[in-house]
């Protein structure tokens, strides 16, 4: 059964329609990331979840209950759906373990049983001891995981983080990110994530949607996505590389294609339909090769990215001006910048709807 | 209207709050402004018609624009150098200078008038003890346009001050280190940099000396009357006392001629304060501190040699008057007597009468507008919508208008007899209560709203994701995240109050003085000493307020306390 669907779910802010006509479902226990540039409404899906917002139109569905739809609005003290804020949000005047327990004690939990959670969810999240601390006290990365005790103690089912890492130093976000991880298996809450790195995205979430202009433009696994982005949006946003045009010769039923590239010919992956076409065609930095026996297209050496090991490599063809393909290299195989190469494509993706 | 989705007990307590701003608010000020226009019922220009025919209205307009323009003058001139040297130069010893120049802006007008008329008249007890007192029957040097000019202009110095500071704070620094890298030195930063991008807060503060300016009612009474010269607000005040109710309407239409000069000075303030750049800053990027060197000296025994004489002069004088059995008594080990002290606490029941009241009174002000201002300012801060920037103007209106204004509003909304209940409160001490609640009840939300500003909204979003409902937010998050400031504002409130005069002098009767009224009609009926001791006492009351409110200053919101740097 899903934990939250969303239906066409419509949100504007005046003029501007800040979520246009979304539709998600998320799974009993599964983490979603929403992923896109800010402003791209994302955030706003959250608040619209939780109930912070009024929808325009669309229902938010939590379990079987409306919550969000034409004459319905549950306020969100009403709905039991758990946020972890960019900000945090820890009451500044409350220890940790009163944060933690503020949830409880509304729900009218006291005693040693009310003890016992608050216990438990500190436990969890690695601090115990610190108990009796003000949140003034506490470092970034446990105040991070107050919120998150916050969120487990009020044994919410659906959790919603708003760029929980932003706040954080770059050392501390992969911590932090498997820490998210073993939230979601202790819980067994769905988690959505809003983010606008992909890098977060791609390595924790067992679906990513991509958004932008306030349109979810695709939703699917990690691999799927940087393997086959449905259109132009999500094929830029995600992992790095280039879409080029081009002109599909032909398909095949195995998921081949041949399309006709950079004045040559080639082999890449595309779904299946009839005809020739003009095409955009999404290469990423592993898609192509140096090539030294004559075969392949012209190119020139742009720039030279030095990452340690590999190295980032920026090529212009000679035959399509403007264009700049990156290619990531072992770094003792890079040529010299404004060197002329030849480069070989060995796989792609024939984004479907540019 | 965009409203954030609240459940049923917070829309009705919001509603609430809308009627209670309206009935304090909105209320009075139409009824004032039917009675001027309307008094009939239909649109009556006859009341206007006669006033613009008499010599004594126009008289008093020009008067009033005369002494308040003036005082604004010396106003923009004493704040606007002040700030500049506490914020822009290394001077030491700022808290307390900043303490101190904000000291007239927080005694009552009339007991600033009273010290500077014990300074400097023939009966000077200060004066006398030097043989440097005026002949007696002269004529008194503050009596007239001049004097009033001098304390206008020091009453208000402090409130252009609040408002080039708030401006200075807000000038990135960037600006100023440009200029520095550029080669430019120091003063001639403050006239080519600071100066021009701190016009706009130099309007603004005079902008609300002007407000200020043409409502007080304490210096133009105690200096002005006995000169015969009239302000609009005297002039209300004498046409009521001598004449009672029968000319409400008359002084309906007087008070909305003055209500109006405020409106325009309001007016332009918003517009030049939408013109103005409202970036908020943090401390750290203020201004630098530039260095003054060996004049560093100088300048510091200037400003408290210029303290020294606008405030310790006046006050010495008062205390020496105060202690002094009889006006024109030399005061000598011999002579100086605790009799006038106990006169006014203990045997007058009148002024005995008067300390309670007004003790009260401001108490009870101070604590039922913290009880509304905290869910009310919660309202205004947290929804945002069209009809709460009207709701934030209207609480606004009581405080800017002036006090004679407010006091004929609630007259003409107070005098009948209350719908249902079948009596009046006129003539009672509860139409003050009344007025009170109205006119403080900005200075009881704004720390409210200031410190509701500084609260992140997700620490409200955090507590309703918990399931808590409007009553428990208010009670577990938000009232101890505000409370320090909440306490703050109702302590400006009883601080205002207890020192206030021009509301109460139209509204007073018989029973229910206050501590102004009996200050203003003991000096009147010329017993100066005894006028004196209420003025001390005043003033004491009012160091222990500020100092009292000053334990808190590290926990209030930053600009709730006017005199905290």
């Amino acid at each position: 059964m899903a934990a939250v669907t969303l239906d066409g779910v419509t949100k504007r802010f005046g003029s501007v329609t800040a979520v246009d006509a979304v539709s998600l479902s998320v799974a009993d226990g599964e983490f979603l990331a929403v992923l896109g540039p800010s402003g791209c409404g994302k955030s706003t899906l959250l608040r619209l979840i939780a109930g912070f917002e009024k929808c325009d139109g669309g229902v938010i569905r939590l379990g079987e209950n409306n919550v969000s739809g034409p004459d319905v609005h549950i306020v969100p003290e009403d709905r039991h759906v758990g946020m972890v804020f960019q900000s945090y949000a820890l009451w500044p005047h409350m220890t940790v373990a009163e944060n933690i327990s503020y949830p409880l004690r509304v729900q009218k939990l006291r005693g040693r049983e009310l003890e016992r959670e608050v216990d438990s969810a500190l436990e969890t999240v690695g601090l115990m001891g610190l108990a009796d601390r003000r949140p003034a006290e506490l470092s970034g990365g446990q105040r991070q995981r107050v919120a998150l005790a916050r969120c487990l103690a009020m044994k919410a089912r659906v959790v919603l983080l708003d760029e929980p890492l932003a706040n954080l130093d770059m050392h501390l976000r992969a911590r932090m990110l498997s820490e998210i991880a073993t939230f979601r298996n202790v819980s067994g809450a769905s988690l959505i994530y809003v983010t606008h790195d992909q890098s977060e995205a791609l390595g924790a979430a067992d679906r990513v949607a991509v958004m932008d202009g306030g349109r979810v433009h695709q939703t699917a696994s990690p691999a799927v996505l940087y393997r086959t982005p449905s259109n132009g949006v999500v094929s830029r946003f995600i992992g790095g590389g280039a879409v080029v045009r081009g002109e599909v010769i032909a398909t095949f039923a195995n998921g081949h294609a041949t399309v006709e590239l950079f004045g040559g010919l080639w082999q890449v992956r595309s779904a299946p339909r009839q005809g020739t076409w003009p095409a955009e065609i999404c290469i990423r930095p592993e898609d192509l090769r140096i090539v030294d026996d004559g075969s392949g297209f012209p190119a020139t050496v742009a720039r030279v990215l030095y990452q340690g090991g590999r190295t980032v490599m920026e090529a212009a063809p000679a035959t399509a001006s403007g264009t700049t393909l990156s290619l990531s290299l072992n770094s003792s195989e890079v040529p010299a910048p404004a060197s002329k190469i030849r480069l070989a494509v060995i796989d792609g993706w024939v984004i479907p709807n540019p | 209207m965009q409203l954030i989705p609240v459940s049923r007990g917070e829309s009705f307590a919001f509603a609430t709050m809308l009627g209670i701003v309206v009935l304090l608010a909105v209320v009075p000020v139409a009824r004032l402004a039917q009675e001027a226009l309307a008094p009939g019922g239909s649109f009556d220009a006859a009341v206007l018609a006669r006033l613009a025919e008499t010599p004594t209205v126009w008289r008093a307009t020009r008067n009033t624009l005369i002494v308040s323009l003036g005082g604004v003058a010396l106003a923009v001139a004493l704040g606007g150098a002040f700030t500049l040297l506490v914020t822009l130069t290394n001077l030491r010893g700022k808290k307390a200078l900043v303490f101190c120049f904000m000291l007239p802006l927080m005694i009552a007008p009339q007991v600033t008038a009273l010290a500077w008329i014990n300074l400097f008249g023939p009966n000077s007890t200060l004066l006398a003890a030097f043989g440097l007192a005026p002949a007696p029957g002269t004529r008194h040097p503050l009596y007239g346009p001049e004097g009033i000019i001098l304390l206008l202009g020091l009453e208000y110095a402090p409130v252009v001050f609040l408002a080039v500071r708030a401006g200075l704070r807000a000038l990135p620094r960037d600006l100023v280190e440009a200029a520095q890298a550029a080669g430019a030195k120091p003063w001639r930063i403050v006239r080519t940099i600071v100066l021009p991008l701190m016009m706009p807060a130099f309007a603004a503060g005079g902008m609300l000396a002007f407000v200020g300016s043409i409502g007080n009612f304490g210096v133009p009474a105690f200096l002005g009357i006995p000169a015969g010269f009239t302000v609009l607000v005297t002039l209300i005040y004498q046409r009521l006392a001598g004449f009672g109710t029968s000319v409400l309407s008359e002084a309906a239409a007087l008070s909305l001629l003055l209500a109006l000069l405020a409106l325009g000075g309001l007016a332009l303030n918003s517009w030049l304060a939408r013109r103005r750049d409202v970036r908020v800053t943090t401390w750290t990027t203020a201004a630098p501190e530039w260095s003054l060197g060996r004049w560093r000296r100088l300048v510091e025994g200037a400003c408290w040699g210029a303290l020294v004489l606008v405030l310790v002069l006046p006050f010495l004088a008062l205390l020496a008057t105060a202690f002094v059995p009889a006006i024109g008594v030399a005061l000598t080990s011999r002579s100086v007597t605790l009799a006038n002290f106990h006169f006014v606490l203990l045997d007058h029941a009148a002024t005995r009468r008067a300390f309670f009241n007004s003790a009260t009174l401001s108490a009870a002000a101070a604590m039922m507008l913290v009880a509304v201002s905290v869910p009310l300012g919660y309202s205004l801060v947290v929804r945002r919508a069209a009809v709460l920037r009207a709701v934030s103007f209207a609480t606004e209106l009581p405080y800017a208008l002036p006090g004679v204004v407010l006091a004929i509003a609630m007259i003409l909304c107070l005098l009948r007899p209350l719908p249902l209940l079948g009596f009046s409160l006129y003539s009672t001490i509860w139409i003050i209560l009344v007025a009170y609640l109205s006119r403080f009840l900005l200075l009881a939300l704004r720390p409210v709203t200031n410190a509701l500003q500084q609260v992140h909204p997700s620490l409200d979003e955090a507590a309703r994701m918990s399931g808590a409902r409007f009553a428990r937010r208010l009670a577990t998050v938000i009232l101890p995240l505000v409370a320090p400031s909440a306490v703050a504002g109702g302590m400006l409130v009883f601080l205002t109050a207890f020192n206030e005069l021009t509301v109460s002098a139209l509204l007073w009767s018989s029973g229910a003085e206050t501590v102004g009224v009996v200050l203003f009609s003991l000096e009147q009926a010329g017993d100066s000493v005894s006028a004196a001791a209420v003025a001390v006492i005043a003033v004491v009351v009012t160091l222990t307020m500020m100092l009292v409110a000053n334990a808190l200053a590290s926990r209030v919101a930053r600009g709730v306390l006017p005199w905290q740097p």
